[in-house]
């Protein structure tokens, strides 16, 4: 039983961690995602600008 | 949020982390009847503390926005959420684990897990939601609208082992029993860690609520660009 309880007490932290991780690197590449886009948009506006 | 106060918040919330860690692991003594398994609930009750407040939190600033037709208002609500969700999935991953040993089975339709699920599937609605609808007034005012009734799941799901006492553990912290329950070193982690995941989820919401105010800027420019 101990050795099961540890096991899964492990299994607890690493899920609890691996949730955060999973958010901070989706929140990276949205925000990557983002600031292309916007680079993209300010430089055709730029271009089409008489 | 400036970059200097994201940073040193993101820093202070890691150590205390650290810290904490630190404590759970090499200070505390196992629990009696649970064995090492508890400590499962030093990130199990503390995410659904950090998820309540964000969805309370994101509530009352939607109320806010719909009442001021206050964008920058709805930007902060929708990046709080985000942010309570993620906890939410953290207190849902975690308590599976513990029940998997302490109950022997993964999930129970038990009443606290049925409205702890419908709360994340409420939260995981509106966020969906807002990507359908492309006015951003109407944006505004319906997921808001979402946004502040879905509480009511939230406190549901936090009465819930009062009104319903099934599988799920009844009220242990002292300032719904009144005391005795719980080791007070133990009581104290739980709170402890709490502020630590606060302190986390301000810079989370910080960095998010950035991505939003992008999108908003984004989409003026869409606009600007269609109406040449």
């Amino acid at each position: 039983m101990d050795q099961r309880n540890f096991t899964f007490m492990f299994y607890g932290f690493a899920a609890a961690w691996a949730i955060l991780a999973l958010y901070v690197v989706s929140l990276v590449s949205r925000g990557r995602k983002l600031q292309d886009q916007l680079e993209t948009l300010k430089r055709t506006l730029a271009q089409e600008k008489p | 949020m400036n970059d200097k106060l994201l940073l040193a918040l993101g820093t202070a919330s890691a150590l205390f982390l650290v810290r904490n860690l630190y404590t759970m692991f090499l200070v505390l003594p196992d629990e009696a009847a649970q064995g090492a398994i508890y400590r499962i609930m030093f990130f199990h009750i503390p995410s659904w503390f950090t998820c309540f407040s964000c969805f309370f939190i994101s509530g009352v600033i939607s109320a806010y926005a719909i009442a001021k037709r206050n964008f920058k208002a709805d930007s902060w609500s929708v990046s709080i959420t985000e942010v309570g969700l993620a906890f939410t999935m953290i207190g849902l991953a975690t308590g599976m684990i513990w029940a998997k040993v302490i109950w022997g089975i993964w999930w129970t339709w038990d009443p606290r897990l049925t409205w702890a699920f419908i709360t994340a599937l409420v939260y995981g609605g509106y966020l969906m939601m807002r990507n359908m609808i492309d006015d951003p007034s109407e944006r505004l005012r319906l997921t808001g609208v979402l946004n502040v009734f879905a509480f009511v799941s939230v406190a549901i799901t936090y009465k819930a082992i009062d009104w319903w006492r099934t599988q799920h553990p009844g009220p242990v912290l002292s300032f719904r029993t009144g005391g005795g329950n719980i080791d007070p070193a133990i009581e104290s982690m739980i709170y402890q860690n709490w502020l630590a995941l606060l302190m986390l989820a301000i810079v989370l919401v910080g960095l998010r609520f950035r991505q939003e105010e992008t999108k908003r800027e984004i989409e003026g420019l869409r606009r600007l660009a269609y109406a040449r």
